[in-house]
């Protein structure tokens, strides 16, 4: 663990001032992807997220922040349907989005990483990654079972796929290992696989970083600019290490008390007043 | 095509040698590397295709004859057929330790000259590009690297991927084919062929130049004295900047035709070994060692019937395992219980440590331990010592088949002439003998006389009878206490690395009237010993500081005094008294060479604070020292540290040792 920390914040380092030094354009954000349009949600008398609009661009780094309860968990859960929002719209590349299933957003190419580790905790390391795939498995159950034909060269392919996002995440050493038996770093890893095995056009990840040491966040922080850079995902995330995010996002969209009090580039929200009073524990009126 | 070398005896560099083994083997395997989690196989002709595409492409770069081209990275198949490339173009190859840290890096750079640097990744690019920033390398021209990832955005006007260097070669072929055939052929054996870096356990490291006839006459020797054939199998997995390394997985493998598979990744190393099964396997005694203290730690933890089946085969293993392995009589009822062994206990282990086909295993570097070296050899793996070093293109004595034992490094290797001069300091001569080192030829004069004799700064001598060599100790090492009794503190410290919970001791006491030590434990032995005798821990440093600890490394540092006591030569090293380290010694601290060497001098340094209070006196000791982290960062890590007493035994006294 320890090499990869050190590599992952050497290269850190290295990859700013690569960019700074030789004038290359950082990647290019796009349009919109995802539109979230006057959004609440309510359970019973609870208002957990009060008329918030927000977007995501192509290729970008979204972070959602904020206190404790301030309505992060629930926003991600919206876009990708767990809840279904009382009022306000959701645009996804250009069409609103109707009432759907988590599974048939997950087909649209939106996956996600959870808080606490949603793992199969028996399954080894390859086989978590493989049900990532299993929204673009054609063969039925029963040409599974048989294994002949078609579904062999299926899942030929699709564990080239996972073999790709495994040397990519350079968990080789584990790809074996029932995930029950990994430290805690390595199974948000082995989540993030997971989300990227489904190919995503938008990856949400809940709190990626949250439990690490510094040397696994440097690890993940890496990996997550690697797959916004190599793949050109776009990412929305939340996460409380402020540094983290300051770093890493593009944008960051900050709720307290499930309202939006701040959108802008990590430098305006870090001079927003709302922000530094939500966070410092201002009394609110 | 290009024109093939004509007979067997012009077979003197490495690019003949690969035109060789394309046009007789060409296609049996000579390269494995696990991709995707799948063995991915070159032939002996696929690599020839592919070296000199490499080649063709590095001449398209403009690689001139005579320069120096730097491979940093892992082991990975094109970064050894890269080397061949090299000489393809008349250059030379400088491998370089790719854990090494940027200025680490520069020096060697910067001492080479290197105008080429072939790299792995990412952070083989980062670190080059550091030292090309700071102007330290200022022959380097262009930088090859072989892993894309993360580099799509760096500027690429001296930065190349490999696979386009090879496809503009593959374009080129027309042009250059001819001109790289034109150099092979007018390449002979006592051009250089390699050079590497010494991992510098005195000082700064030396660039250690070896012909084209050190490293393959070396090869071949050896190779025959092994018996080593096309259908042997290796894994390439230790630095390839280490001379061990260049012979085996380079000289040997090209000589004989046999291949070579690297790991997938580091962390993988063990399932590669087992999946591979190497005929032929090299390592350290520090991996002997932990892949024994694996096994231990498992058995501990194991269900009863488990255990008492294991306890007792491998009793008798002990008993007439080696015996059997050397072809000593054995009796028929012995040899039946050793079968029923092989079938229950003994094959199935080795095929878990990836050893079952292991016909010839090495160790070397440093002394290993007796009760390891006999726990492999018990098993029937036929693990033999040699002695050697860079300077030597690493033979200088072996034990051939059935003369080996733990205390001994064997007989000369193959045309390998030895003396002991007067000062106990072992000196040989040998067609591997280097010719020069690299710009400094003060040193060179210093090491290899005009007969050709090179010093190896160690001290030894010849076992009566046997003819085997024995090692005691640097030569330089070896001292005097202040009474005139002999001081040779690596006998001492091997004698206490033997122990699973040291990982590493340092022993002090030349021009003083007694010794002392510093220890470090072995976290994961100590730790699953903490775990079974309910001691809790939080940190390295407070298992470190346990008083039970303290006891445990008491209670061996004792034993070791009373073994110390029954050696009239040796008998005054005794540890008086003794502390536990609070950190690992570390290589990115300086302490300790890039081949894990502890460095005597450096250690003596940044630790006399703790030296004093170990002869003064006292009971404890604060200790503060720098620590240098991986990325280059600085801190510190500080403690009390506890000293104690061991207890010493008189002259000669014979002590019941367990």
């Amino acid at each position: 663990m320890s090499i990869h920390a050190a590599e992952a914040a050497s290269d850190d380092v290295a990859y700013a001032s690569q960019e700074e030094a030789h004038g290359i354009e950082p990647r290019r954000i796009g349009g919109t992807v995802m539109e979230m349009k006057n959004i609440t949600l309510r359970f019973g008398g609870v208002t957990a997220i009060k008329d918030i609009s927000f977007d995501i661009k192509e290729h970008e780094i979204r972070a959602i922040i904020g206190p404790n309860g301030a309505g992060k968990s629930s926003m991600l859960n919206v876009i990708n349907g767990f809840y279904h929002p009382q009022e306000g719209e959701i645009w996804f590349r250009g069409a609103k989005r109707g009432p759907m299933k988590p599974y048939e957003i997950a087909q649209q190419g939106i996956a996600r990483t959870f808080q606490n580790i949603a793992l199969f905790k028996g399954m080894t390391t390859l086989d978590n990654i493989m049900t990532g795939r299993m929204t673009m498995m054609k063969t039925n159950f029963w040409q599974q079972a048989m294994w002949w034909g078609s579904a062999q060269r299926e899942e030929v392919e699709h564990r080239r796929r996972v073999e790709e996002i495994i040397d990519f995440l350079e968990i080789q050493a584990i790809r074996k290992t029932p995930v029950g038996r990994l430290p805690y770093g390595l199974q948000k890893r082995v989540e993030l696989g997971r989300a990227l095995a489904a190919e995503p056009k938008l990856l949400l990840l809940d709190e990626p970083m949250a439990g690490m040491n510094v040397e696994e966040k440097e690890d993940m922080c890496r990996f997550i600019l690697d797959v916004n850079d190599e793949f050109g995902t776009t990412i929305a995330l939340i996460e409380h290490d402020m540094g983290v995010v300051m770093d890493i996002a593009d944008r960051v969209v900050v709720l307290d008390y499930g309202r939006k009090i701040g959108d802008g580039t990590p430098e305006e929200v870090r001079a927003n007043q709302d922000v530094i009073d939500a966070y410092l524990g201002v009394s609110h009126d | 095509m290009s024109t093939s070398p004509a007979p067997n005896g012009a077979l003197d560099t490495f690019p003949k040698l690969l035109d060789h083994n394309a046009r007789v083997r060409g296609g049996r395997p000579a390269a494995r590397e696990k991709m995707y989690g799948i063995w991915q196989t070159w032939t002996w002709s696929e690599l020839r295709e592919e070296a000199r595409a490499l080649a063709m492409g590095l001449m398209g770069l403009g690689l001139q004859p005579g320069e120096r081209v730097a491979i940093v990275g892992k082991n990975r198949p094109q970064l050894y057929w890269s080397m061949v490339s090299c000489q393809m173009c008349g250059a030379v190859p400088v491998p370089v330790y790719s854990d090494a840290a940027a200025d680490e890096m520069a020096y060697v750079l910067d001492h080479s000259g290197a105008a080429f640097a072939i790299v792995e990744d990412q952070e083989q690019v980062d670190k080059l590009l550091q030292v090309v920033e700071l102007e330290q390398a200022p022959a380097l021209r262009h930088m090859i690297y072989l892993d894309p990832r993360g580099l799509r955005k760096y500027d690429h006007t001296t930065l190349h991927a490999f696979a386009e260097v090879v496809a503009n070669g593959q374009g080129a072929a027309a042009e250059a084919g001819p001109r790289i055939d034109a150099i092979c052929a007018a390449q002979q054996g006592a051009d250089t062929c390699v050079m590497l870096y010494t991992s510098g356990t005195t000082g700064r490291s030396k660039g250690v130049v070896l012909s084209n006839d050190n490293i393959i006459v070396t090869a071949r020797a050896t190779a025959e004295f092994d018996k080593l054939v096309e259908t042997d199998s290796v894994l390439a997995y230790l630095p390839m900047a280490w001379v061990g390394d260049f012979i085996f997985s380079m000289g040997q493998a090209y000589v004989a035709g046999f291949c070579v598979s690297c790991p997938e990744s580091p962390d993988t190393m063990m399932s590669d070994l087992k999946e591979i099964g190497p005929t032929y396997f090299f390592a350290p005694p520090r991996i002997f060692e932990t892949l024994l203290t694996n096994v231990s730690i498992r058995m501990e933890d194991a269900g009863t019937f488990k255990k008492k089946l294991y306890d007792g085969y491998m009793a008798h293993a002990r008993r007439v395992g080696a015996d059997i392995l050397d072809g000593k009589p054995v009796s028929a009822a012995d040899r039946a219980k050793y079968a029923l062994g092989e079938l229950l206990v003994y094959a199935p282990l080795k095929n878990a440590l990836g050893l079952s086909n292991v016909r010839v295993g090495y160790t070397a570097g440093e002394a290993i331990g007796p009760e390891i070296f006999q726990f492999y050899r018990s098993l029937g793996i036929n693990l033999k010592q040699l002695y050697g070093q860079t300077e030597a293109s690493v033979f200088i004595t072996v034990q051939p088949d059935g003369e080996v034992r733990a205390d001994t490094v064997g007989v000369p290797a193959p045309g390998v002439e030895i003396q002991i001069r007067e000062s106990g300091e072992i000196y040989y001569r040998s067609p591997g003998v280097f010719q020069e080192y690299y710009k400094n030829p003060e040193a060179t004069a210093d090491t290899k006389d005009a007969e050709g004799w090179v010093a190896t700064g160690d001290a030894g001598f010849f076992e009566e009878g046997t003819g085997h060599l024995r090692i005691i100790d640097r030569a330089k090492d070896v001292g005097k206490l202040s009474s005139g009794a002999l001081f040779a503190p690596k006998y001492v410290e091997n004698k206490l690395k033997f122990f699973p919970s040291v990982l590493e001791a340092v022993v002090f006491g030349a021009d003083r009237d007694r010794c002392v030590a510093f220890v470090n434990i072995d976290l994961s032995a100590v730790g699953n010993w903490a775990e079974r005798n309910n001691i809790s821990y939080a940190s390295y440093q407070e298992l470190a500081g346990h008083p039970k600890v303290y006891d445990m490394i008491q209670e061996h540092m004792e034993e070791v005094n009373a073994s110390l006591a029954q050696d009239d030569m040796l008998s005054g090293c005794q540890v008086h008294r003794f502390l536990v380290l609070h950190k690992e010694l570390d290589a990115d601290d300086g302490e300790m060479t890039r081949t894990r060497k502890v460095r005597r001098r450096i250690v003596e340094e940044r630790y006399a604070p703790l030296i004093e209070a170990l002869y003064a006196g006292a009971s404890e000791v604060y200790a503060s020292v720098e620590v240098t982290y991986e990325d280059g960062r600085k801190g510190a890590i500080s403690a009390t540290l506890q000293i104690r007493d061991a207890k010493v035994f008189p002259a000669g006294a014979k002590v019941a040792a367990e």
